[in-house]
């Protein structure tokens, strides 16, 4: 099983990274840019085959390291 | 006082930390790798600066997970103290021993030069030797230093009295006080019970006037007078 995983900066945290694209954006010419947030994408292969038990335990893994919830939010997607 | 300085691969201010405490304790400090699992008896553990395993995910989140961490936190529930330097402030908050986290300066740049620093407490084990409310100058070198916190909990934070030091401009540079963006100058804080503290900017590296300053040994002559 296959499981991708969106790590985002929580709404409200200040996205400096996400900021100076949007700059960059505007600098290119992409003038219709309002704003930007960046992340990152994790993905995980995994032996299990339960449905159920995997998207546990990948959220487990997200509390655990993967994303830091102080700052970030993140979603469990599984692709097959 | 007798002090153990975790050792991470990645980590490079480890070295200057043990010079710093056997000048000023006049013992040298037992240097302890990442893999062990178990700690020295010691009153003082310290995190280096440095980027531990690459910073790779998000500073300090793999150091935080590692085995010498789990050894770290049992000591800390002993009652044993903790000084987080940079890196090891990114680890402390990584863990959950210091609330927040430390993020992206809001430049991007990494920063390294000198800042000056409010002491907001001197009633600490990490600063008794200053005074509450001096104004000091230690260097910071770090990409990674904004602190953040929800606003209620910085609320919560500032009334436990949790803030130890705080980013102040230099008069003489005319610099702005504040290099990365920390949520209310914020440049150090410590655990409720005042045993674990973590600080982005750097003691060891202002603690010989050789080197550039000797405003930063005050926090290990604090430490030797609290902890002798």
């Amino acid at each position: 099983m296959k499981a991708r995983i969106t790590v985002m900066l929580k709404n409200g945290v200040l996205d400096p990274q996400g900021r100076a694209i949007a700059h960059a954006l505007h600098s290119l010419g992409f003038e219709s840019v309002d704003e930007v947030r960046q992340g990152k994408i994790i993905e995980v292969e995994l032996a299990s085959a339960d449905e159920a038990a995997a998207r546990k335990e990948l959220d487990d893994m997200c509390r655990k390291l993967l994303a830091n919830t102080v700052i970030e939010n993140y979603q469990v997607e599984l692709l097959s | 006082m007798n002090s153990v300085v975790v050792v991470f691969p990645g980590s490079n201010c480890d070295r200057d930390v043990a010079v710093t405490l056997a000048n000023v304790t006049g013992v040298k400090p037992q240097m302890v790798w990442h893999g062990e699992t178990d700690l020295p008896r010691a009153d003082l553990i310290v995190l280096p600066g440095g980027f531990s395993y690459g910073d790779y995910l998000r500073s300090g989140a793999m150091a935080a997970h590692s085995p010498i961490l789990r050894a770290v936190k049992k000591e800390a529930e002993r009652g044993v103290h903790v000084l987080g330097i940079c890196n090891g402030f990114q680890i402390l908050t990584e863990t959950g021993l210091l609330p927040g986290a430390l993020m992206r300066n809001a430049s991007l740049h990494y920063i390294c030069r000198e800042v000056g620093l409010k002491v907001e407490r001197a009633d600490t084990a990490f600063t008794n030797a200053y005074s509450a409310g001096e104004q000091i100058t230690i260097p910071i070198a770090h990409k990674d230093g904004a602190y953040f916190a929800a606003e209620d909990e910085i609320d919560r934070i500032e009334g436990e009295g949790q803030v130890v030091l705080r980013y102040r401009a230099l008069e003489s540079n005319g610099e702005g006080g504040n290099p990365n963006g920390s949520r209310r100058d914020i440049a150090g804080i410590i655990d409720k019970p005042g045993r674990i503290m973590g600080l982005m900017p750097h003691p060891e590296r202002a603690a010989d006037a050789a080197t550039g300053g000797i405003d930063g040994r005050r926090v290990f002559e604090s430490l030797t007078r609290a902890l002798h």
